[in-house]
């Protein structure tokens, strides 16, 4: 059955169904919706709620309760996030799984509340200090993002990765019809957990530190194995190119939307345009830029930023393709006229 | 023969010497021709047949490094 | 027949203590390790280390243990005993992790009242990282960043701690202890035994500081560092009970 919801308190109810017992948040305009929802339903579901002193201790709260085996999330928006990258790093150093949901919005610095993709880099780039990644699922709509909610925290889990859900301020605030599916949670393996448990086995513990170079590495590389597995299994992504179509636009989340909006104009003006939609940012669905059909001439990267996919963009290209780019910064969002102004300059040779 | 016998762990006394003063009796010393493998001079009970197995130098160890033991 | 007057305790691992010679933390540890085993908690504890010289405490602690970032031991702790209420939590933190970086950590962990054990480790100086100042170092005491003394006018008095702490209304156990002689290791034995004893009966949150000697942080000998902790430090730092309102949950 569907319910009309808010994208954040959808998040909230499909975390609570996916198992997620553990809420630590902090307050943070636009994400607000999900420490309230958690507030109330999190107790009902028989798990831990807190909102924390700040989002330092509340990825700290997550990096302890995931140590024990608990599902564990948090949530903030931008600046908040750039706080949580100390415990993020900590989880990956301590190979612990988790979900952290940004409900992004413009910077940097304070910046403002409307949304952005600005935190593109942050969130495929490790963000914190090491050699990590961490996964990152970008919903465009109300019903993925519970969808991906779902299956973050079985990647965390199978992968003992803290996970990202990336969507921004209009995604976490428009209502839509929305299920919260029945999602299966995978059978990971336990064994490593911290939770006082010493006299019926052999004592866990659980530590990102290795002063030793050659445990350390040991460390990293086993991980970047791990990585390796993410990018063979785990890519997402949408993709609408058919032979015909001139330019394809590289769009995700938010973006994506509107840009789907400016295809239909086009078409109906004879302009034919496919659609590469990045589902998870990291890792990137690079093989999707490549065996494009012949009629394909241009690419559009269209983000809510100044450029930031489109360095992925360029990778997974290799130079097959002329890229251009169209961005709105800031908190300004970009109506699809814009898009399909882009695209007609584009297609004279003017773009 | 010694009532109680205290044991020095010579591999893990680091030689702090917290120990010397804590004894009541000031039965404990600085063992000099003894170097363990850290570089460290253990110490050592100097005359085991006073001491009353009294502990304080064991409470005090940082490494719990002093085994004390009775014979009953 | 042998009786065993004192023996390392079964609450600590067989791994060699990292600390210097002459170093509070063994003993500190050693007093952990015992109330732990005396009062029957230990295989069910969880150790939660900080950053510093103690951060590979989970390593000495014969329990389950985890290694947090610094300053955040509370928060980690938090995250533990509130998704695992049977366990017995504590955190094990020196004053440039507890006075310094993670002061937001602590007191809020204390202002939520969140029934776990504190262990505060105050040696005046950041001992890990070569002996700089610390909120806890006195004043006109010489240290790698304040290589003339802690001057008041520049860096004002030490951080009180257990003072401030016991003026958060839900904390529950707020101790100052000091490992300087016998007599007093036995008297904070027997303020963290209650620290322990209180979170097994859900009394709140309990915190025992240990004034505790870095000879080498310090330039001087153990016997020396004792004589100091028991002098000054002692004197700025009045030992005793500052607060407890232990009553169940």
């Amino acid at each position: 059955m569907k319910t009309l919801m808010k994208g954040n308190e959808a998040i909230c109810a499909a975390a609570i169904q996916a198992g997620c017992r553990a809420f630590f948040g902090y307050p943070i305009t636009p994400q607000n919706e999900i420490p309230e929802y958690m507030s109330y339903h999190m107790e009902r579901a028989g798990g831990t709620f807190i909102q924390a002193e700040s989002e330092v201790s509340a990825i700290n709260m997550v990096f302890g309760a995931a140590a024990t085996g608990v599902r564990a999330m948090t949530s903030s928006s931008s600046p908040g996030m750039a706080l949580k990258q100390e415990g993020i790093s900590y989880m990956v150093g301590a190979d612990l799984p988790g979900l952290i949901v940004n409900i992004s919005r413009s910077g940097p610095g304070l910046g403002g509340i409307l949304p952005s993709q600005s935190d593109y880099f942050q969130a495929t780039r490790g963000g914190g200090n090491g050699d990590y990644f961490t996964p990152v699922y970008a919903p465009s709509g109300v019903q993925e993002a519970t969808d991906l909610t779902q299956i973050a925290f079985n990647t965390a889990e199978k992968y003992r990765t803290p996970v990202i859900l990336l969507a921004d301020g209009i995604l976490g605030q428009m209502m839509e019809p929305v299920e919260i599916k029945e999602h299966p949670r995978i059978e990971a393996d336990k064994s490593w957990v911290v939770d006082g448990r010493a006299d019926e086995r052999s004592r866990n513990t659980i530590s990102s530190l290795d002063l030793s170079g050659e445990g350390l590495e040991r460390l990293n590389l086993k991980r970047m194995e791990r990585y390796q597995e993410i990018i063979k299994n785990e890519i997402m992504v949408e993709r609408q190119v058919e032979e015909g179509d001139e330019v394809v636009i590289a769009a995700y989340g938010l973006a994506a939307r509107i840009a789907v909006n400016a295809m239909e104009e086009l078409k109906a003006e004879g302009i034919n345009v496919g659609l590469i939609r990045p589902i998870t940012l990291w890792p990137f669905p690079e093989l999707a830029f490549q065996n494009l059909p012949k009629s394909v001439k241009h690419i559009l990267v269209a983000e809510l930023s100044m450029g930031q996919m489109i360095e992925d963009v360029r990778r997974s290209v290799a130079g097959s393709h002329p890229i251009h780019f169209y961005g709105r910064c800031g908190g300004m969002v970009f109506e699809p006229s814009e898009i399909t102004e882009k695209v007609r300059q584009i297609v004279k040779g003017e773009g | 023969m010694a009532k109680n016998r205290l044991t020095v762990d010579t591999v893990v006394c680091k030689g702090c010497i917290l120990c010397v003063p804590a004894c009541p009796l000031g039965i404990l010393a600085v063992d000099k021709e003894t170097v363990n493998a850290k570089g460290y001079n253990p110490v050592k009970c100097t005359d085991m047949d006073a001491c009353t197995g009294c502990a304080m130098c064991a409470m005090i160890c940082p490494d719990s490094a002093i085994r004390l033991e009775r014979e009953v | 027949m042998t009786k065993v007057l004192y023996e390392k305790s079964r609450g600590l691992t067989d791994t060699p203590l990292t600390y210097c010679p002459g170093c509070s933390h063994g003993i500190i540890h050693k007093l952990v390790a015992e109330s732990l085993v005396e009062l029957g908690l230990l295989e069910n504890t969880i150790t939660v280390a900080s950053v510093g010289c103690s951060v590979l405490a989970y390593d000495f602690f014969n329990c389950d243990g985890i290694q947090a970032a610094h300053g955040r031991a509370p928060a980690v702790a938090v995250g533990i005993k509130r998704t695992n209420p049977d366990k017995i939590v504590f955190t094990y933190q020196g004053d440039g992790d507890l006075a310094s970086i993670g002061t937001a950590e602590i007191i809020h962990a204390a202002h939520r009242g969140d029934n776990i054990t504190v262990i505060f480790v105050n040696n005046a100086i950041y001992g890990m990282t070569g002996g700089q100042m610390a909120p806890t170092t006195l004043v006109g005491q010489k240290t790698s960043t304040s290589p003339l003394g802690r001057m008041e006018n520049l860096q004002g008095r030490p951080l009180l701690v257990s003072e401030m702490l016991s003026t958060i209304p839900s904390a529950t156990y707020i101790e100052r202890t000091s490992v300087h002689d016998v007599p007093h290791i036995r008297k904070a034995k027997k303020a963290i035994k209650k620290a322990f004893q209180n979170q097994a009966e859900n009394k709140g949150f309990s915190l025992v500081e240990v004034l505790a000697a870095c000879p080498i942080g310090w330039g001087q000998t153990p016997v020396d560092a004792a004589k100091f902790v028991a002098d000054e430090m002692a004197s700025y730092y009045p030992l005793g009970l500052y607060k407890d309102e232990g009553v169940a949950k």
